[in-house]
């Protein structure tokens, strides 16, 4: 067999992605390996083998809250893929009106902690709730709250995938079956469906897995009723049994990483769907049909906006529900006085770092990984390892890495307390959907850039710098922007990690509702949604500029 | 080895998992000449070249440019300029500096570059184009700058892989002319592998004709549509008509129920063979010399191609083939050939070829 010398360019860059390899396992596999050990050790670190998860399932009040967990969730999944998918089959197959507004309305609960939206199910149906009379006498506190609340958070995450995916089927479809004079009803079967039908997928198992290990919402509206994110934080936080902690962690792992994998093998099967050459599909104006899908829409986005308004409103006016006068109180002594803004500041400055190191990692990796030469072996180790957060849930990543880090042993226990832990947990987080960005954006560029550049003897780095990050500016920018708002709402990973010195802008919300100050917590949330739009706002601006200025080559002049 | 031999490929084999996509590959490429690697689909030209390039590495095998054993280099270290179907132009550099791409590279200076950039810009005829975009540009165009990019820093080796198949008809014609020019006035040893037998024929100084992975015949083009070496290569290369047959000894042959004299008393009577005859040699009612294998038969068909027509033809005796000749227009308007018509067909002993 030849072999061909390794130049050093090549080295260099096989020595990179060893590093990124070696990073991903520290930061992914070390904290999650720590929690499967820890399961089966009790709390002097004995080997005890199943015997924990014996008693855990003997345990009737934390079995019972498998079964919320579970039915909860299920509640959720079945409400919101429904109302998302008629909400994108709305904006993608009707002549409605206001399609712009309605798409950017119904994601804006992606800015906000889903801690807002249980705070503001409280203002509204709680105790002292402005519709509790709706009710009639049934609590908002409990599994109701929770499913609204959750539908409330998860609805933009199924929208975006289900709208994808009905933006993706092939105009030319439609075409041929309305010249062969196909009823609506069986376009919609035969083609609008079978489309769709990976996004739902894909979508149901996001919006189940977020429900089962969403940790903010259960907290703050769950009242007494137990779900398993809630269990994990009670035995790490509140009676310190890690051991414990673990096996509900690995317990609550099981669910959504089967969900992962299903959705991961039904993906790959959909590869072969779209041709390159799909037409986009241009819906044709149908009065009654657009009359009433713009009817749905619109209670939809009022209800969504009722949401959001509530937690504004709450944090301006100056005592709920006896003085409604407004006022910028909660703000200047609810946060500001009180010494709570530094945490929005933490969290500023978190996002900000893992907007910045996570993009340049996240990218750098996924470049290397799709774009350099040998090392098979690795680069799968590297793809496996990018796919892996998907399927962990946050409590349980944070788990892992308190459990991972805070031993003495570990040499790399400096990091815990500090601001750094809670950076690269966030990034692990959110790490698939980024990388899934980058390597698609990569993708799109031409395979032989690398091949070029080696024949004209350029070094494969200037080339990267020259070439590849200014073509997938646009894509880079959109991880930056991803990550940011995700490091500012983030709650679940990061709730075991912080120290009063590191506390973040989500947790202080978390505390302040404990403590009954429910205006300062909105206050604090209306923080949060306001920089992530603002955020949002510069990304937009960024990207239009890019486009029209540095891409001068992006619109191509007519010869 | 002969002297001039710039490019040598010696036992080269390759192999994707179970699947050998090339097999024990030998070849000598001239100094100063274009070579086309031509074959069907899938016979592994492109895999070859990538090979020369250093892309994929071969299993076994050795490749040396110019007398330097180059077979274990990566491809940074070897010396060549390579153009894609693709073009693969760097989308957000402007024409002028993706051709001067590998120069910048090599500290030269900002003038000398300046000037190389123009003069390349000048031999593939787009000299204003320096300041515009790839995206601006035709297809066609955009593929001279891959070309003047490639050349840029005068290679001692020219790789394109089907350069021109990206383009509609009338440029992919007009762009062989060009780069063939250009090659030529260059003097750069080029490697091209395409799968259109007429690219082929009309641009190379030789082919290496591929199948499945080895190589069936290497000459000029002339060599390979005149003296096909094996049947793959008469049937890829051109049309041709094809006659099973049985040898008579003394250079008859029986087709059916006639006897046909070829050119190869060589062939003991009694073996089975396939006759190759080209469609252009065969005489439609030729005036003048009867030529010993001059049969009756009848117009089947007459298909329009331009200058030349394309007639279908059966032959009155039984048990012959269906044949295809090519006839001038004005022959088929003289002779008012039409189908159902009876003609006199010739095939001329010494057209008549026996392969394998
Ligand atoms: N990286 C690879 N892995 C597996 N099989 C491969 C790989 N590259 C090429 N092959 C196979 O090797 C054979 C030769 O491929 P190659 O690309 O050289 O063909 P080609 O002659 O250039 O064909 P085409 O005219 O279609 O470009 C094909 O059957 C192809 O499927
Ligand atoms: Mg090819």
């Amino acid at each position: 067999m030849t072999r061909q010398r390794v130049h050093w360019q090549d080295r260099l860059a096989q020595v990179l992605l060893l590093g990124c390899c070696a990073l991903l396992a520290l930061f992914l596999l070390g904290p999650m390996a720590t929690i499967l050990i820890k399961s089966v050790q009790d709390k002097s670190g004995a080997f005890v083998g199943l015997m924990q998860f014996r008693d855990y399932f003997a345990t009737p009040a934390l079995k019972s809250s498998i079964w919320n967990t579970f039915w909860v969730a299920i509640v959720v999944t079945g409400i919101t893929i429904p109302l998302a998918f008629a909400y994108a089959y709305a904006l993608t197959r009707s002549c409605m009106r206001g399609k712009i507004t309605f798409r950017v309305i119904a994601l804006t609960p992606i800015l906000a902690p889903s801690l807002l939206a249980a705070i503001s199910f409280i203002q509204w149906f709680g105790n002292q709730g402005a519709l509790k009379w709706l009710l009639h006498g049934a609590s908002i506190y409990g599994p109701l709250g929770i499913i609204v609340s959750a539908i409330y958070a998860t609805f933009p995450h199924a929208l975006m995938i289900v709208l994808t995916s009905l933006l993706l089927t092939d105009g030319r479809l439609y075409e041929a079956a309305e010249s062969l004079r196909t009823p609506t009803w069986r376009k919609f079967f035969t083609i609008t469906l079978p489309g769709a039908k990976f996004g739902l997928v894909s979508a149901t198992m996001v919006v189940f897995s977020y429900t089962v290990s969403d940790f903010g919402i259960p907290k703050v509206i769950g009242g007494n009723f137990n779900v398993l994110a809630v269990d994990i934080y009670k035995q790490v936080i509140g009676q310190q049994n890690f051991n414990k902690g673990a096996v509900v962690g690995l317990v609550l792992l099981f669910p959504v990483l089967v969900a992962f994998i299903v959705d991961w093998i039904m993906q790959g099967r959909q590869q072969a769907q779209f041709s390159a050459r799909a037409v986009p599909y241009a819906p044709k104006p149908a009065p009654w049909f657009d009359r009433t899908m713009f009817l749905f829409c619109l209670v939809v986005a009022l209800l969504l906006l009722a949401v959001l308004g509530m937690a504004v409103y709450t944090s301006f006016i100056k005592f709920w529900p006896y003085d409604k006068s407004m006022s910028l109180r909660h703000y200047q002594f609810g946060l500001i006085d009180a010494g709570v803004f530094d945490s929005y500041l933490n969290s500023l400055k978190m996002a900000l770092l893992v907007a910045l190191g996570g993009t340049m990692f996240i990218f750098g990796c996924a470049y290397l990984l799709e774009k350099t030469r040998g090392v098979p072996l690795l680069k799968a180790a590297v793809r496996l390892l990018a796919a892996v957060p998907m399927g962990v849930p946050g409590m349980v990543l944070g788990l892992g890495y308190i459990l991972f880090f805070n031993d003495p042993d570990n040499p790399l226990n400096g990091l815990y307390g500090t601001l750094g832990i809670l950076v690269f947990s966030t990034v692990v987080h959110y790490y698939t959907s980024s990388h899934l960005t980058a390597v698609t954006a990569l993708k799109a560029l031409d395979n032989e850039f690398e091949a070029v550049s080696a024949s004209l003897k350029v070094p494969f780095y200037k080339t990267f710098f020259r070439v590849t990050v200014p073509v997938c500016l646009p894509a880079i920018l959109d991880i930056g922007r991803y990550l940011f708002v995700n490091a500012m709402v983030t709650i679940s990973a990061v709730i075991f990690l912080y120290t009063p010195q590191t506390r973040l802008a989500s947790i202080a919300i978390l505390r302040l509702d404990e403590f009954g100050e429910i205006g300062p917590a909105a206050a604090m949330a209306t923080l949060i949604v306001a920089t992530s739009t603002a955020i949002c706002l510069v990304y937009a601006v960024l990207t239009r500029f890019i486009v029209t200025r540095t891409q001068a080559w992006r619109t191509p002049v007519v010869l | 080895m002969t002297d001039d031999s710039y490019l040598r490929l010696a036992g080269i084999h390759k192999s994707f998992g179970k699947f050998e996509a090339l097999k024990d590959i030998a070849l000598e490429v001239r100094r100063g000449e274009l070579m086309v690697f031509l074959g069907p689909s899938g016979c592994g030209k492109t895999t070859l070249l990538r090979i020369i390039a250093g892309l994929e590495t071969q299993d076994t095998g050795t490749i040396h440019q110019d007398g330097r054993d180059i077979s274990r280099l990566p491809p940074i270290q070897r010396d060549y300029g390579i153009v894609f179907q693709s073009y693969a132009l760097f989308p957000n550099l402007t024409i002028r500096a993706n051709v001067a791409y590998g120069l910048v590279n090599r500290r030269q200076a900002r003038g000398a570059i300046a000037k190389r950039v123009a003069e390349l810009l000048n031999l593939i005829g787009l000299p204003d184009a320096g300041p515009k975009y790839p995206g601006q540009l035709s297809g066609g165009q955009q593929q001279r700058i891959a070309l003047a990019r490639a050349l840029a820093s005068a290679p001692g080796l020219l790789l394109l892989d089907e350069p021109l198949s990206a383009l509609d008809a009338l440029e992919r014609v007009r762009l062989r002319g060009e780069i063939r020019a250009l090659q030529q006035r260059l003097g750069v040893t080029t490697v091209m592998v395409t799968h259109d037998q007429e690219e082929a024929l009309s641009m190379a100084d030789r082919i290496v004709v591929m199948c499945t992975g080895h190589i069936e015949q290497v000459g000029t083009p002339r060599q390979v549509y005149e003296a096909p070496a094996t049947p793959f290569v008469a049937d890829f290369v051109g049309k041709i008509n094809v006659l099973p047959a049985v040898a008579e000894g003394g250079g008859q042959f029986r087709v059916g129920e006639v006897s046909l004299a070829v050119a190869r008393p060589d062939i003991v009577a009694g073996t089975f063979v396939n006759l190759y005859l080209r469609p252009e040699e065969i005489a439609l009612n030729a005036a003048g010399g009867v030529n010993g294998n001059t049969l009756g038969a009848r117009i089947a068909k007459v298909e329009f191609l331009g200058a030349f027509c394309m007639v279908g033809l059966t032959l009155d005796a039984k048990g012959a083939p269906a044949l295809v000749a090519n006839v001038p227009r004005h022959d088929v308007d003289s002779g008012r050939m039409a189908a159902g018509q009876a003609v006199r067909v010739s095939l001329p002993p010494d057209a008549l070829r026996v392969l394998g």
